[in-house]
């Protein structure tokens, strides 16, 4: 691979992962993002099915963008996205059945995430196959880290506990896995609660600008300052 | 114009075509695994309620469909357990209209003997924290109703402590509770005056195709 192919490989990674982050910059699929992540293991299994979804949906757009006439590109993006979404569900109902119960209506809100046809759209439609799917990839293990991260701090403030559940997606093997953090009688309901997560999603949110704002401080000889959407608030400082 | 809106049309429908036969045939392999595990579960809350000891007949198949206003007006499962043909148990489902979130769904099984063997909840909305106490996972609550006598039809101690009965409500949460000891004692008032009719042969409430199914669920369970 040329030194060149390499480094955009890099820069897919950084955009997925941090820059272009489908949770944090983009505010994409909040609905599934802030009403599943009550505990890590809901967070981990919708996290998987976005993923996989997104890394099927983007190679088979890549793959198929050189026959699809550009006036009903959107209605066949959406039937493949459809199409996923349902053997994904098919997939999770008969082999992770607990946390399909669990999961309920929000494995078929798959299809209505924004972060699926947005890629397919902005990327896979006019990328090879390979960084198609290396873009949705990223993307989707960037939306799977927000949604971790998101499941992690509402679990343990809401019940104390980490893998709460772990079973149900992984097997029986995984009910070990479940940590107790600390114990109290009464739950801090907010956390639990969808309020709680959007709390939750603010902080992390400002977390992500705050790092980003050190960053460019810390070189700011380096940037010629083409930001087109980053916010920076120099006066925060 | 017209003839790039056949063509539009030919490769939308190709493309309609394929993805419906994908989902085809994933549905297709799938199938068998998905009716299992449901039954399985299933059977996993009937054997949590009726020990299977008691038993010696397909309780999941030996079953009635039935309607009642004191189930809460909705098509509800009777499962009846027998041994040697002779009545054991009857888990019966029945809906709770009245909880804080919405319907309430659970399972109550009955001993001929007159006493409750055991509650379960199988599907809600209540909050999460507060009234989701209710699920066995989350407390032992339901199994409080285990081995208690079947009310009478003005018996106070069938409610929660706040309503001067004998059952526990939660902290900040006395809705759900309330309307699930409610039902309950629903159900159990209708079994003392069907109990006659429930036991005789009846229509079962599964086609027979679907009792195929059966041998997959044992092979599952062992």
């Amino acid at each position: 691979m040329t030194e060149q192919g390499i480094s955009e490989y890099k820069e897919l990674a950084w955009q997925g992962l941090w820059k272009n982050n489908p949770g944090l910059v983009q505010l994409l699929g909040l609905c599934p993002l802030l009403a599943v992540t009550s505990t890590v293991t809901n967070a981990l299994g919708l996290g998987l099915a976005t993923l996989l979804v997104l890394v099927a949906s983007n190679t088979t757009v890549s793959l198929i963008r050189l026959w699809v006439p550009k006036e009903i590109r959107i209605p066949i993006f959406v039937l493949i996205i459809a199409a996923f979404v349902t053997c994904v569900q098919l997939l999770m109902n008969a082999f992770t059945y607990g946390l399909y119960q669990s999961l309920g209506i929000f494995l078929p809100l798959i299809v209505t995430n924004c972060v699926i046809i947005g890629r397919a759209e902005a990327y896979a439609s006019k990328n090879p196959i390979k960084k198609a799917s290396f873009d949705g990839l990223m993307m989707g293990l960037g939306f799977t880290l927000v949604l971790l991260i998101l499941g992690a701090i509402r679990e343990i403030l809401g019940q104390g506990t980490l893998f709460d559940g772990a079973d149900l997606l992984l097997g029986d093997w995984a009910a070990s896995l479940r940590i107790e953090v600390f114990h109290f009688d009464s739950k801090f309901l907010l956390a639990i609660l969808p309020p709680g997560a959007f709390f939750a999603m603010g902080f992390l949110i400002a977390a992500k600008n705050a790092i980003d704002t050190k960053i460019t401080v810390r070189k700011p000889k380096e940037e010629n300052k083409t930001i087109e959407r980053v916010r920076v608030n120099f006066d925060a400082q | 114009m017209l003839s790039s809106v056949s063509k539009n049309a030919k490769v939308l429908a190709l493309f309609a075509v394929i993805a419906t036969a994908i989902v085809g045939l994933v549905n297709e392999a799938t199938k068998g695994r998905i009716i299992a595990q449901e039954q399985a579960q299933l059977l996993k809350v009937l054997h949590s309620i009726i020990p299977p000891k008691l038993h010696n007949n397909d309780i999941y198949n030996d079953c009635k469909i039935i309607t009642d206003p004191l189930l809460g007006n909705k098509e509800q499962t009777a499962y009846l357990a027998k041994y040697n043909n002779k009545p054991i148990a009857a888990a019966i489902t029945a809906t709770a209209p009245d909880g804080y979130n919405g319907n309430i769904n659970l399972i109550v099984a009955i001993n001929t003997n007159g006493r409750i063997s055991g509650v379960r909840i199988l599907k809600h909305q209540e909050t999460p924290g507060l009234g989701d106490k209710i699920e066995e996972r989350k407390s032992t609550w339901i199994t409080r109703f285990s081995g208690k006598i079947l009310p009478e039809e003005n018996d106070n101690q069938w409610a929660v402590r706040k309503d001067g009965g004998m059952f526990d409500q939660f902290t900040g949460a006395t809705i759900t509770p309330r309307a699930v000891v409610k039902a309950v004692k629903k159900v159990a008032l209708y079994f003392k005056s069907h109990q006659q009719s429930l036991f005789e042969q009846g229509k079962s409430c599964r086609p027979e195709s679907d009792k195929l199914t059966q041998e997959m669920v044992e092979n599952e369970n062992d």
